[in-house]
């Protein structure tokens, strides 16, 4: 460990160069051309908002500097070639980047809210009737609890696209699957314990899935590959399976945009 | 030019450097999983260095050039056959109308790597021509090649005739034994100072769940300080995590973008290529570097690159 003790491998930023809430942040190394910058290990939408803010900062303010970043749950992963710039140079600027943070924030956030049609049980939602039954209510009761909130895309990853949702509803939590399914389709809606998301791509998983969107997350012949961007909002609608057959060919031929709104983040 | 594969052996993928810049969305680099041999392929072919090539596993394939062409391998050695000749490996050769190339199982290492004067022309997949097989996408229909597959090479004029040979010192040969250098972190604070100590001082064994995504290893228990969950963050190639198990899985280059494991450690970019030709029942012990080693490992691969470059010019034409 070249002689150097755990605490000294972190960088501690200075207490009085940060604000309060900041002063927990840690920067940890990833390889050579890896810096993680930790607000926290907790799921928490302060500190992913906090997540995403450096994220546009960095991109805005430093894009010769830094190939790539990638904002998680609750840190901020900074890609960057070692023989640009260096480590220490980066992290002190980072550090005076994070002391504006606030002030960025009051200004900055705001956040897309995407609808997403999902047509739910039937062959979509092959596990509504698990889900209803573990919690002891309707199929109704489950499709109007998961409709009836906004979820925050805190981070995407597992597949292309994939959004990693926060904001379920205890109510409709159900464990996964015992055995995963070898093939989930494309567009499948699922639950696994307290969280909720879609499948991008066809993949094996052990969510229980209670619908399906005709909306494509993933379309990578498409000019924004990506329908979801961390950060984003995503507001589910119930629609029946005719409805899907009908959005469904218009996905095929091009002709559906997703219903996008533009609002300011709550609490910011 | 076009070349058809009669067999591609046990997996031939289309790769090039990765696909940067959407891993905030999930989408894997991909690419290449030994950048060095793949970045000599592509200098002994005078090629850009990020040109296609196909990237071979275990055992390689069997092709057919209707016209001339040239060509590079290197990374394993699958005893490549040109007409029934021997190639030499890590070398350009010049392939007439009419041939068939012809690899079989890998003697030492796991992967090798042929590219094309030209580089393989497959269209680009949001930016890169690297086969992603699990979301379908780069290489030809995203996926590995088949029987039958035509390989079109960008039209190249005057093609070389000379063997183009790298100098031997810069050549790896592939033990059954490898050291990987790693930086510590981002969560080696979630491990018992004795869990270091293993993972630093003990032997492991590749097993037989090694892929493009990741390797697994076994060996001694890496001991956590409470539990090996964490709430998920960023993964890059090289990120050591340790599940419950105790076992570490290095993430290579298809690896998903974000993970919920603990990560004890980083191995360097430089010695991924080292791990990327392990095959089952190798050994590897790990070492810890600091940022600084990790560096001039760096600058020695590019040096080894230029040093190439240099020689190769002198041998063959301009590159393209």
């Amino acid at each position: 460990m070249d002689g150097k003790t755990y605490e000294a491998e972190v960088e501690v930023l200075e207490e009085d160069a940060i604000p309060c809430p900041m002063r927990k942040i840690r920067m940890l190394k990833a390889g050579e051309q890896g810096l993680v910058v930790e607000f926290g290990t907790e799921i928490d939408p302060a500190v992913n908002a906090q997540v995403h803010r450096l994220a546009k900062i960095l991109i805005d303010k430093m894009p010769e500097q830094i190939l790539e970043v990638v904002p998680t749950y609750r840190s901020l992963m900074v890609y960057f070639d070692p023989l640009v710039i260096g480590r220490e140079n980066l992290q002190e600027k980072i550090a005076r980047y994070l002391t504006s943070l606030e002030t960025v924030a009051a200004t900055s956030d705001t956040t897309r809210i995407i609808t997403i049609p999902v047509s739910y049980g039937g062959e979509f939602g092959p596990d509504l009737v698990f889900v209803a039954r573990h919690n002891s209510m309707t199929e109704d009761d489950v499709i109007a609890i998961h409709t009836s909130t906004p979820y925050l895309v805190y981070m995407l990853g597992f597949t292309p696209g994939f959004p990693y949702l926060g904001g379920m509803p205890e109510r409709i939590a159900t464990p996964r699957l015992k055995t995963p399914r070898v093939k989930i389709p494309a567009g499948s809606v699922g639950i696994a314990g307290q969280q909720t998301g879609i499948y991008p791509i066809e993949s094996p998983g052990g969510w229980q899935l209670i619908g399906r969107t005709p909306v494509m997350v993933f379309n990578p012949s498409a000019q924004s590959q990506f329908l979801f961007s961390a950060g984003d909002t995503l507001q589910f609608a119930a629609i029946t399976a005719e409805e899907y057959g009908a959005l469904k060919e218009q996905v095929a031929c091009g002709n559906y945009a997703p219903v996008v709104r533009n609002v300011a983040r709550a609490g910011a | 030019m076009a070349c058809t594969v009669i067999d591609p052996g046990t997996l031939s993928t289309i790769q090039d450097m990765g696909r940067t810049g959407y891993r905030a969305f999930g989408m894997p680099i991909s690419g290449v999983m030994d950048r060095y041999a793949f970045t000599m392929a592509n200098i002994l072919a005078g090629n850009s260095r990020n040109a296609a090539v196909v990237e071979m596993t275990i055992c390689g394939g069997r092709f057919r050039f209707s016209h001339e062409a040239y060509v590079a391998v290197c990374g394993a050695d699958m005893q490549g056959k040109l007409n029934g000749v021997k190639i030499k490996n890590w070398s350009g050769s010049h392939v007439p109308a009419h041939s068939e190339l012809v690899f079989g199982n890998a003697v030492s290492g796991c992967r090798s790597y042929l590219a094309f004067r030209g580089g393989i022309a497959v269209p680009q997949a949001m930016g890169s021509r690297s086969t992603y097989l699990r979301a379908k996408l780069g290489g030809i229909e995203g996926r590995a090649l088949q029987p039958e597959d035509v390989l079109e090479v960008a039209r190249t004029e005057a093609l070389p005739r000379e063997l183009n040979e790298l100098a031997y010192s810069l050549a790896p040969g592939y033990a059954n034994e490898l050291q990987l250098r790693v930086i510590l972190g981002p969560q080696d604070d979630l491990f018992t100072e004795y869990g270091i100590a293993t993972f630093l001082n003990e032997a492991y064994t590749v097993s037989t769940r090694n892929d493009r995504m990741a390797y697994l290893l076994e060996g001694p228990m890496v001991a956590h300080k409470t539990g090996a969950d964490i709430v998920s963050d960023a993964l890059c190639p090289g990120a050591v995590q340790i599940p419950g198990s105790g076992m570490p899985i290095i993430m290579m280059a298809d690896c998903q973008t974000t993970g919920g494991y603990a990560k004890i450690a980083t191995v360097i970019g430089s010695d991924l290529a080292k791990l990327a030709q392990a095959k089952a029942d190798d050994t590897v012990r790990f070492v810890s570097c600091s940022d600084a080693e990790a560096i001039a490992a760096l600058m020695t691969e590019k040096k080894c690159y230029e040093m190439a470059s240099r020689a190769s010019l002198k041998k063959i034409n301009e590159p393209i």
